[in-house]
Protein backbone atom coordinates (compact mmCIF):
# COMPACT_ATOMS: atom_id res chain seq x y z
CA UNK A 1 0.00 0.00 0.00
CA UNK A 2 1.31 3.47 -0.83
CA UNK A 3 2.13 5.46 2.31
CA UNK A 4 0.26 8.76 2.38
CA UNK A 5 3.27 10.63 3.76
CA UNK A 6 5.52 9.69 0.83
CA UNK A 7 2.80 10.51 -1.69
CA UNK A 8 2.36 13.87 0.00
CA UNK A 9 6.10 14.69 -0.09
CA UNK A 10 6.25 14.01 -3.84
CA UNK A 11 3.00 15.94 -4.39
CA UNK A 12 4.37 18.94 -2.51
CA UNK A 13 7.56 19.04 -4.55
CA UNK A 14 5.72 18.72 -7.86
CA UNK A 15 3.28 21.46 -6.94
CA UNK A 16 6.13 23.67 -5.77
CA UNK A 17 7.95 23.15 -9.05
CA UNK A 18 4.87 24.46 -10.91
CA UNK A 19 4.90 27.63 -8.86
CA UNK A 20 8.68 28.06 -8.68
CA UNK A 21 8.81 28.50 -12.45
CA UNK A 22 6.70 30.82 -14.60
CA UNK A 23 4.75 27.78 -15.87
CA UNK A 24 2.02 28.04 -13.24
CA UNK A 25 1.35 31.73 -13.80
CA UNK A 26 1.38 31.58 -17.59
CA UNK A 27 -0.88 28.55 -17.43
CA UNK A 28 -3.41 30.09 -15.03
CA UNK A 29 -3.58 33.42 -16.83
CA UNK A 30 -4.15 31.83 -20.22
CA UNK A 31 -6.60 29.32 -18.83
CA UNK A 32 -8.71 32.08 -17.26
CA UNK A 33 -8.45 34.33 -20.32
CA UNK A 34 -9.47 31.53 -22.64
CA UNK A 35 -12.38 30.31 -20.53
CA UNK A 36 -13.54 33.92 -20.00
CA UNK A 37 -13.30 34.81 -23.66
CA UNK A 38 -15.17 31.70 -24.78
CA UNK A 39 -17.88 32.10 -22.14
CA UNK A 40 -18.54 35.82 -22.51
CA UNK A 41 -17.57 36.66 -26.10
CA UNK A 42 -18.25 33.48 -28.02
CA UNK A 43 -21.19 32.02 -26.05
CA UNK A 44 -22.49 35.47 -25.04
CA UNK A 45 -23.33 34.57 -21.45
CA UNK A 46 -24.87 38.00 -20.71
CA UNK A 47 -26.93 38.26 -23.87
CA UNK A 48 -28.60 34.88 -23.22
CA UNK A 49 -30.49 36.39 -20.29
CA UNK A 50 -30.44 33.09 -18.45
CA UNK A 51 -28.89 32.62 -15.04
CA UNK A 52 -27.11 29.36 -15.70
CA UNK A 53 -23.57 28.25 -16.48
CA UNK A 54 -24.24 25.94 -19.41
CA UNK A 55 -22.18 28.02 -21.85
CA UNK A 56 -19.38 28.28 -19.29
CA UNK A 57 -19.04 24.54 -18.67
CA UNK A 58 -19.56 23.76 -22.36
CA UNK A 59 -16.05 25.01 -23.18
CA UNK A 60 -14.06 23.13 -20.56
CA UNK A 61 -13.38 19.96 -22.59
CA UNK A 62 -11.89 22.07 -25.40
CA UNK A 63 -9.85 24.27 -23.13
CA UNK A 64 -8.54 21.20 -21.29
CA UNK A 65 -7.67 19.61 -24.60
CA UNK A 66 -5.23 22.44 -25.25
CA UNK A 67 -3.93 23.12 -21.76
CA UNK A 68 -3.87 19.92 -19.68
CA UNK A 69 -1.29 18.15 -21.89
CA UNK A 70 0.90 21.23 -21.35
CA UNK A 71 0.57 20.96 -17.58
CA UNK A 72 1.42 17.26 -17.51
CA UNK A 73 3.99 16.92 -20.29
CA UNK A 74 6.89 17.52 -17.91
CA UNK A 75 5.86 15.09 -15.16
CA UNK A 76 8.09 12.24 -16.29
CA UNK A 77 9.64 13.46 -19.56
CA UNK A 78 11.56 16.18 -17.74
CA UNK A 79 12.78 13.75 -15.06
CA UNK A 80 14.00 11.45 -17.80
CA UNK A 81 15.61 14.22 -19.78
CA UNK A 82 17.53 15.72 -16.86
CA UNK A 83 18.27 12.38 -15.21
CA UNK A 84 16.52 13.27 -11.94
CA UNK A 85 14.36 10.16 -12.42
CA UNK A 86 17.40 8.23 -11.20
CA UNK A 87 17.49 10.33 -8.05
CA UNK A 88 13.75 10.07 -7.40
CA UNK A 89 13.52 6.33 -7.92
CA UNK A 90 16.51 5.53 -5.71
CA UNK A 91 14.87 7.30 -2.77
CA UNK A 92 13.23 5.00 -0.19
CA UNK A 93 9.76 5.25 -1.75
CA UNK A 94 7.90 2.98 -4.13
CA UNK A 95 7.17 3.83 -7.76
CA UNK A 96 3.44 3.79 -6.94
CA UNK A 97 3.98 6.52 -4.33
CA UNK A 98 6.01 8.62 -6.75
CA UNK A 99 3.47 8.44 -9.53
CA UNK A 100 0.47 8.98 -7.28
CA UNK A 101 2.17 12.08 -5.89
CA UNK A 102 2.87 13.38 -9.37
CA UNK A 103 -0.62 12.69 -10.64
CA UNK A 104 -2.33 14.26 -7.62
CA UNK A 105 -0.07 17.32 -7.92
CA UNK A 106 -1.08 17.91 -11.54
CA UNK A 107 -4.73 17.30 -10.68
CA UNK A 108 -4.57 19.66 -7.73
CA UNK A 109 -2.88 22.24 -9.93
CA UNK A 110 -5.80 21.99 -12.37
CA UNK A 111 -8.23 22.20 -9.46
CA UNK A 112 -6.63 25.46 -8.31
CA UNK A 113 -7.00 26.87 -11.83
CA UNK A 114 -10.64 25.73 -11.96
CA UNK A 115 -11.34 27.21 -8.53
CA UNK A 116 -10.09 30.58 -9.78
CA UNK A 117 -13.08 30.76 -12.14
CA UNK A 118 -15.33 31.47 -9.11
CA UNK A 119 -16.07 35.08 -10.20
CA UNK A 120 -18.14 33.64 -13.06
CA UNK A 121 -20.34 31.81 -10.55
CA UNK A 122 -20.57 34.89 -8.33
CA UNK A 123 -21.55 37.04 -11.33
CA UNK A 124 -24.36 34.72 -12.35
CA UNK A 125 -25.53 34.38 -8.73
CA UNK A 126 -25.76 38.16 -8.38
CA UNK A 127 -27.58 38.64 -11.68
CA UNK A 128 -30.06 35.85 -11.21
CA UNK A 129 -30.89 32.68 -9.40
CA UNK A 130 -28.88 29.83 -10.96
CA UNK A 131 -29.60 26.17 -10.20
CA UNK A 132 -26.79 25.45 -7.73
CA UNK A 133 -27.17 21.70 -8.32
CA UNK A 134 -26.19 22.25 -11.93
CA UNK A 135 -23.28 24.45 -10.89
CA UNK A 136 -21.95 21.84 -8.46
CA UNK A 137 -22.52 19.06 -11.00
CA UNK A 138 -20.72 21.15 -13.60
CA UNK A 139 -17.72 21.62 -11.36
CA UNK A 140 -17.66 17.92 -10.37
CA UNK A 141 -17.72 17.00 -14.06
CA UNK A 142 -15.01 19.53 -14.84
CA UNK A 143 -12.80 18.20 -12.07
CA UNK A 144 -13.25 14.57 -13.16
CA UNK A 145 -12.55 15.55 -16.77
CA UNK A 146 -9.39 17.37 -15.68
CA UNK A 147 -8.29 14.27 -13.74
CA UNK A 148 -8.84 11.99 -16.75
CA UNK A 149 -6.93 14.35 -19.07
CA UNK A 150 -4.12 14.70 -16.52
CA UNK A 151 -3.84 10.91 -16.15
CA UNK A 152 -3.60 10.54 -19.94
CA UNK A 153 -1.01 13.31 -20.02
CA UNK A 154 1.04 11.61 -17.32
CA UNK A 155 1.03 8.34 -19.26
CA UNK A 156 2.29 9.97 -22.45
CA UNK A 157 4.87 11.91 -20.42
CA UNK A 158 6.22 8.64 -19.05
CA UNK A 159 6.73 7.23 -22.54
CA UNK A 160 9.25 9.76 -23.80
CA UNK A 161 11.98 12.16 -22.77
CA UNK A 162 10.61 14.79 -25.14
CA UNK A 163 7.93 17.05 -23.70
CA UNK A 164 6.78 18.03 -27.20
CA UNK A 165 6.12 14.40 -28.13
CA UNK A 166 4.26 13.94 -24.86
CA UNK A 167 2.10 16.98 -25.62
CA UNK A 168 1.26 15.87 -29.15
CA UNK A 169 0.34 12.31 -28.16
CA UNK A 170 -1.83 13.26 -25.19
CA UNK A 171 -3.49 16.00 -27.24
CA UNK A 172 -4.37 13.41 -29.88
CA UNK A 173 -5.67 10.85 -27.37
CA UNK A 174 -7.82 13.48 -25.64
CA UNK A 175 -9.08 14.74 -29.00
CA UNK A 176 -10.13 11.23 -30.06
CA UNK A 177 -11.89 10.69 -26.73
CA UNK A 178 -13.67 14.04 -27.09
CA UNK A 179 -14.73 13.63 -30.69
CA UNK A 180 -15.91 10.01 -30.36
CA UNK A 181 -19.06 11.24 -28.65
CA UNK A 182 -19.45 14.63 -30.26
CA UNK A 183 -22.76 15.10 -32.03
CA UNK A 184 -21.47 16.03 -35.51
CA UNK A 185 -19.19 12.99 -35.46
CA UNK A 186 -21.71 10.48 -34.09
CA UNK A 187 -24.29 11.97 -36.50
CA UNK A 188 -21.94 11.36 -39.41
CA UNK A 189 -21.29 7.76 -38.41
CA UNK A 190 -24.90 6.94 -37.53
CA UNK A 191 -25.83 7.45 -41.18
CA UNK A 192 -24.15 4.20 -42.15
CA UNK A 193 -22.79 2.39 -39.06
CA UNK A 194 -25.10 0.23 -36.92
CA UNK A 195 -26.48 2.05 -33.90
CA UNK A 196 -24.86 -0.28 -31.34
CA UNK A 197 -21.42 0.45 -32.79
CA UNK A 198 -21.94 4.20 -32.70
CA UNK A 199 -23.20 3.94 -29.12
CA UNK A 200 -20.31 1.75 -27.98
CA UNK A 201 -17.71 4.11 -29.40
CA UNK A 202 -19.58 7.12 -28.04
CA UNK A 203 -19.71 5.48 -24.59
CA UNK A 204 -15.92 5.73 -24.43
CA UNK A 205 -16.05 9.43 -25.11
CA UNK A 206 -15.60 12.17 -22.54
CA UNK A 207 -18.52 14.20 -23.86
CA UNK A 208 -21.68 12.19 -23.00
CA UNK A 209 -20.36 11.60 -19.47
CA UNK A 210 -19.58 15.27 -19.13
CA UNK A 211 -22.91 16.44 -20.55
CA UNK A 212 -24.97 14.73 -17.84
CA UNK A 213 -22.82 16.19 -15.06
CA UNK A 214 -23.00 19.59 -16.71
CA UNK A 215 -26.79 19.48 -16.45
CA UNK A 216 -26.50 18.75 -12.75
CA UNK A 217 -27.15 15.02 -12.93
CA UNK A 218 -24.41 13.47 -10.80
CA UNK A 219 -24.67 9.87 -11.95
CA UNK A 220 -22.32 7.38 -10.29
CA UNK A 221 -21.77 5.73 -13.66
CA UNK A 222 -20.25 8.92 -15.05
CA UNK A 223 -18.02 9.28 -11.99
CA UNK A 224 -17.06 5.61 -12.36
CA UNK A 225 -16.21 6.21 -16.02
CA UNK A 226 -13.74 8.96 -15.22
CA UNK A 227 -12.36 7.08 -12.23
CA UNK A 228 -11.71 4.00 -14.33
CA UNK A 229 -9.91 6.06 -16.98
CA UNK A 230 -7.70 7.56 -14.26
CA UNK A 231 -6.97 4.19 -12.62
CA UNK A 232 -6.22 2.57 -15.97
CA UNK A 233 -3.82 5.36 -16.95
CA UNK A 234 -2.03 5.20 -13.57
CA UNK A 235 -1.50 1.45 -13.93
CA UNK A 236 -0.27 1.92 -17.48
CA UNK A 237 2.15 4.63 -16.32
CA UNK A 238 3.47 2.30 -13.62
CA UNK A 239 4.19 -0.37 -16.21
CA UNK A 240 5.83 2.08 -18.63
CA UNK A 241 8.12 3.66 -16.03
CA UNK A 242 9.05 0.29 -14.53
CA UNK A 243 10.08 -1.04 -17.93
CA UNK A 244 11.72 2.01 -19.42
CA UNK A 245 13.59 3.57 -16.53
CA UNK A 246 16.86 4.12 -18.30
CA UNK A 247 15.52 4.68 -21.80
CA UNK B 1 28.06 -3.93 4.27
CA UNK B 2 27.68 -4.24 0.49
CA UNK B 3 27.57 -7.60 -1.15
CA UNK B 4 27.13 -7.83 -4.89
CA UNK B 5 26.14 -11.31 -6.01
CA UNK B 6 26.63 -12.36 -9.59
CA UNK B 7 24.90 -9.40 -11.25
CA UNK B 8 23.96 -9.90 -14.89
CA UNK B 9 22.24 -7.41 -17.16
CA UNK B 10 21.06 -8.03 -20.69
CA UNK B 11 19.78 -5.30 -22.98
CA UNK B 12 18.09 -7.38 -25.65
CA UNK B 13 20.75 -9.68 -27.12
CA UNK B 14 23.57 -7.56 -25.67
CA UNK B 15 24.99 -8.54 -22.27
CA UNK B 16 26.24 -5.36 -20.61
CA UNK B 17 27.23 -6.92 -17.27
CA UNK B 18 28.36 -10.54 -17.15
CA UNK B 19 28.21 -11.84 -13.59
CA UNK B 20 29.86 -9.26 -11.35
CA UNK B 21 30.41 -10.19 -7.67
CA UNK B 22 32.29 -8.39 -4.90
CA UNK B 23 32.07 -7.26 -1.29
CA UNK B 24 32.80 -3.93 0.35
CA UNK B 25 33.39 -3.76 4.12
CA UNK B 26 33.12 -0.80 6.48
CA UNK B 27 36.06 1.60 6.14
CA UNK B 28 36.76 0.56 2.57
CA UNK B 29 36.69 2.91 -0.40
CA UNK B 30 36.27 0.83 -3.50
CA UNK B 31 37.33 2.34 -6.80
CA UNK B 32 35.23 0.94 -9.61
CA UNK B 33 37.28 1.43 -12.75
CA UNK B 34 36.92 0.69 -16.39
CA UNK B 35 36.90 2.30 -19.79
CA UNK B 36 33.77 4.11 -20.93
CA UNK B 37 31.06 1.61 -21.81
CA UNK B 38 32.53 -1.20 -19.70
CA UNK B 39 29.37 -1.54 -17.61
CA UNK B 40 30.25 0.61 -14.58
CA UNK B 41 27.11 2.72 -14.60
CA UNK B 42 24.86 -0.24 -15.40
CA UNK B 43 26.34 -2.18 -12.47
CA UNK B 44 25.88 0.76 -10.11
CA UNK B 45 22.32 1.31 -11.27
CA UNK B 46 21.56 -2.31 -10.43
CA UNK B 47 23.19 -2.03 -7.00
CA UNK B 48 21.03 0.98 -6.12
CA UNK B 49 17.87 -0.70 -7.41
CA UNK B 50 17.27 1.67 -10.31
CA UNK B 51 17.68 -0.99 -13.00
CA UNK B 52 16.31 -4.47 -12.33
CA UNK B 53 19.09 -7.05 -12.82
CA UNK B 54 18.52 -9.85 -15.34
CA UNK B 55 19.87 -12.15 -12.63
CA UNK B 56 21.80 -11.83 -9.38
CA UNK B 57 21.29 -9.21 -6.70
CA UNK B 58 22.99 -6.82 -4.30
CA UNK B 59 22.62 -6.89 -0.53
CA UNK B 60 23.12 -3.61 1.31
CA UNK B 61 23.41 -3.79 5.10
CA UNK B 62 21.44 -7.02 5.09
CA UNK B 63 18.68 -5.80 2.75
CA UNK B 64 18.31 -7.38 -0.65
CA UNK B 65 17.82 -4.60 -3.18
CA UNK B 66 15.56 -6.76 -5.37
CA UNK B 67 13.45 -8.21 -2.54
CA UNK B 68 13.32 -5.25 -0.14
CA UNK B 69 14.08 -2.20 -2.29
CA UNK B 70 12.70 0.43 0.10
CA UNK B 71 14.65 -0.87 3.13
CA UNK B 72 17.84 -1.19 1.06
CA UNK B 73 17.45 2.35 -0.31
CA UNK B 74 17.36 3.78 3.22
CA UNK B 75 20.88 2.42 3.78
CA UNK B 76 22.75 4.25 1.07
CA UNK B 77 23.30 7.68 -0.40
CA UNK B 78 23.63 7.75 -4.17
CA UNK B 79 25.26 10.27 -6.45
CA UNK B 80 24.15 9.40 -9.99
CA UNK B 81 26.24 10.09 -13.07
CA UNK B 82 26.26 13.81 -14.05
CA UNK B 83 24.77 14.73 -10.64
CA UNK B 84 21.13 15.26 -11.65
CA UNK B 85 19.24 17.79 -9.50
CA UNK B 86 15.96 19.68 -9.93
CA UNK B 87 16.97 22.89 -11.72
CA UNK B 88 13.89 24.91 -10.81
CA UNK B 89 14.30 24.42 -7.05
CA UNK B 90 16.26 26.48 -4.56
CA UNK B 91 19.19 24.65 -2.95
CA UNK B 92 17.61 24.79 0.52
CA UNK B 93 14.20 23.62 -0.77
CA UNK B 94 15.75 20.77 -2.68
CA UNK B 95 17.63 19.49 0.36
CA UNK B 96 14.53 19.94 2.47
CA UNK B 97 12.60 17.79 -0.02
CA UNK B 98 15.27 15.09 0.20
CA UNK B 99 15.13 15.22 4.02
CA UNK B 100 11.34 14.80 3.92
CA UNK B 101 11.39 11.95 1.46
CA UNK B 102 13.98 10.27 3.70
CA UNK B 103 11.51 10.53 6.56
CA UNK B 104 12.86 13.43 8.65
CA UNK B 105 10.46 15.90 10.24
CA UNK B 106 10.49 19.17 12.16
CA UNK B 107 13.66 20.13 14.04
CA UNK B 108 15.59 17.07 12.90
CA UNK B 109 14.81 17.84 9.28
CA UNK B 110 16.17 21.36 9.69
CA UNK B 111 19.26 20.09 11.41
CA UNK B 112 19.95 17.52 8.67
CA UNK B 113 19.60 20.14 5.94
CA UNK B 114 21.85 22.58 7.83
CA UNK B 115 24.53 20.00 8.43
CA UNK B 116 24.50 18.88 4.78
CA UNK B 117 24.81 22.51 3.67
CA UNK B 118 27.72 23.02 6.08
CA UNK B 119 29.56 19.84 5.13
CA UNK B 120 29.35 20.61 1.42
CA UNK B 121 30.10 24.34 1.80
CA UNK B 122 26.85 25.49 0.23
CA UNK B 123 26.08 28.37 2.62
CA UNK B 124 26.60 31.05 -0.01
CA UNK B 125 24.18 29.52 -2.53
CA UNK B 126 21.46 28.14 -0.24
CA UNK B 127 18.77 30.51 -1.58
CA UNK B 128 19.90 30.28 -5.18
CA UNK B 129 18.00 28.36 -7.82
CA UNK B 130 19.95 25.21 -8.71
CA UNK B 131 19.66 25.93 -12.44
CA UNK B 132 21.86 29.01 -12.02
CA UNK B 133 24.73 27.18 -10.28
CA UNK B 134 28.07 26.23 -11.78
CA UNK B 135 28.92 22.59 -12.40
CA UNK B 136 31.01 22.37 -9.23
CA UNK B 137 28.18 23.64 -7.03
CA UNK B 138 25.62 21.39 -8.70
CA UNK B 139 27.89 18.45 -7.99
CA UNK B 140 28.13 19.49 -4.35
CA UNK B 141 24.35 19.92 -4.07
CA UNK B 142 23.92 16.39 -5.36
CA UNK B 143 26.65 15.23 -2.99
CA UNK B 144 24.82 16.95 -0.12
CA UNK B 145 21.62 15.03 -0.92
CA UNK B 146 23.59 11.76 -0.85
CA UNK B 147 25.07 12.31 2.63
CA UNK B 148 22.10 14.12 4.19
CA UNK B 149 20.86 11.08 6.11
CA UNK B 150 24.40 10.04 7.11
CA UNK B 151 24.07 6.65 5.39
CA UNK B 152 26.37 3.73 6.19
CA UNK B 153 26.90 3.19 2.46
CA UNK B 154 27.79 5.74 -0.22
CA UNK B 155 27.64 4.97 -3.92
CA UNK B 156 28.98 7.57 -6.33
CA UNK B 157 29.09 7.42 -10.11
CA UNK B 158 31.97 9.58 -11.38
CA UNK B 159 31.74 12.14 -8.57
CA UNK B 160 34.52 14.36 -9.93
CA UNK B 161 33.68 14.21 -13.62
CA UNK B 162 33.78 17.64 -15.23
CA UNK B 163 35.16 19.43 -12.18
CA UNK B 164 38.25 21.62 -12.17
CA UNK B 165 41.32 20.48 -10.17
CA UNK B 166 40.38 22.55 -7.10
CA UNK B 167 36.84 21.22 -7.04
CA UNK B 168 38.13 17.68 -7.51
CA UNK B 169 40.35 18.20 -4.51
CA UNK B 170 37.40 19.38 -2.37
CA UNK B 171 35.27 16.36 -3.32
CA UNK B 172 38.15 13.95 -2.63
CA UNK B 173 38.77 15.52 0.76
CA UNK B 174 35.08 15.10 1.64
CA UNK B 175 35.21 11.45 0.62
CA UNK B 176 38.36 10.82 2.64
CA UNK B 177 36.87 12.45 5.74
CA UNK B 178 33.91 10.07 5.64
CA UNK B 179 35.80 6.96 4.62
CA UNK B 180 36.47 5.49 8.07
CA UNK B 181 32.82 5.14 9.12
CA UNK B 182 31.33 4.09 5.79
CA UNK B 183 31.52 1.70 2.90
CA UNK B 184 32.03 3.68 -0.26
CA UNK B 185 31.95 2.74 -3.93
CA UNK B 186 33.25 5.28 -6.43
CA UNK B 187 33.19 4.68 -10.13
CA UNK B 188 35.70 6.53 -12.23
CA UNK B 189 37.78 6.26 -15.34
CA UNK B 190 40.48 8.51 -13.88
CA UNK B 191 43.39 6.45 -12.52
CA UNK B 192 44.92 9.19 -10.36
CA UNK B 193 41.56 9.47 -8.59
CA UNK B 194 41.57 5.82 -7.66
CA UNK B 195 45.14 6.23 -6.43
CA UNK B 196 44.20 9.31 -4.39
CA UNK B 197 41.18 8.05 -2.45
CA UNK B 198 40.63 4.31 -2.82
CA UNK B 199 41.74 1.48 -0.57
CA UNK B 200 40.83 -1.11 -3.17
CA UNK B 201 40.24 -1.18 -6.90
CA UNK B 202 38.10 -3.28 -9.17
CA UNK B 203 38.63 -3.00 -12.90
CA UNK B 204 35.78 -3.99 -15.15
CA UNK B 205 36.05 -4.53 -18.87
CA UNK B 206 33.33 -5.63 -21.27
CA UNK B 207 31.05 -6.41 -18.35
CA UNK B 208 33.44 -8.66 -16.38
CA UNK B 209 35.83 -8.03 -13.50
CA UNK B 210 39.44 -8.27 -14.69
CA UNK B 211 41.17 -7.06 -11.52
CA UNK B 212 40.28 -6.92 -7.80
CA UNK B 213 42.99 -5.72 -5.37
CA UNK B 214 44.74 -2.75 -3.80
CA UNK B 215 46.12 0.14 -5.88
CA UNK B 216 49.66 -1.01 -4.95
CA UNK B 217 48.99 -4.52 -6.20
CA UNK B 218 47.74 -3.02 -9.41
CA UNK B 219 50.85 -0.91 -9.76
CA UNK B 220 53.16 -3.87 -9.10
CA UNK B 221 51.76 -5.60 -12.15
CA UNK B 222 53.59 -3.22 -14.43
CA UNK B 223 57.37 -3.33 -14.69
CA UNK B 224 57.46 0.46 -14.92
CA UNK B 225 55.02 0.92 -12.03
CA UNK B 226 52.69 2.97 -14.22
CA UNK B 227 48.98 2.54 -13.63
CA UNK B 228 47.90 3.52 -17.10
CA UNK B 229 49.99 0.74 -18.64
CA UNK B 230 48.38 -1.91 -16.43
CA UNK B 231 44.99 -0.45 -17.14
CA UNK B 232 45.55 -0.70 -20.90
CA UNK B 233 46.92 -4.19 -20.54
CA UNK B 234 43.82 -5.33 -18.63
CA UNK B 235 41.07 -3.61 -20.57
CA UNK B 236 42.11 -3.68 -24.23
CA UNK B 237 41.58 -6.61 -26.58
CA UNK B 238 44.53 -8.06 -28.54
CA UNK B 239 43.87 -6.20 -31.80
CA UNK B 240 43.18 -2.95 -30.01
CA UNK B 241 46.53 -3.21 -28.24
CA UNK B 242 48.32 -3.39 -31.57
CA UNK B 243 46.53 -0.27 -32.79
CA UNK B 244 46.77 1.65 -29.52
Amino acid sequence: MPRVRNVFVVLKRELMSYFESPVAYVFMVFFLLLIGFLTFSVSRLYERNMADLQPFFFWYPWVFLILVPAATMGLWAEERDTGTIELLLTMPITLAEALLGKFLASWLFMAIAIALTFPVVVTVAILGDPDMGAVIGGYVGTLMLAGACAAIGMLTSSMTRSQVISYVISFTICLVLLLAGWEPITGFFSKWAPAWLVDTVAAFSFIPHFEALRRGVVDLRDIAYYTSIIVFMLFATHIVVENRKSA
Amino acid sequence: MIEVRNLVKNFGPFTAVKGVSFKVEKGEVLGFLGPNGAGKTTTMRMIVGFLPPTSGTAVICGHDVVEQPVEAKRMFGYLPENAPVYDSMLVANFLSFIAEIRGFKGAEKKERVESAIRKCHLESVRYQSIGTLSKGYRQRVCFAQAILHDPPVLIMDEPTDGLDPNQKHVVRMMIKQMAAQKSIIISTHILEEMDAVCTRAIIISNGSIVFNGTPDELRSRSPSGRLDEVFRELTLGKEEKVNA
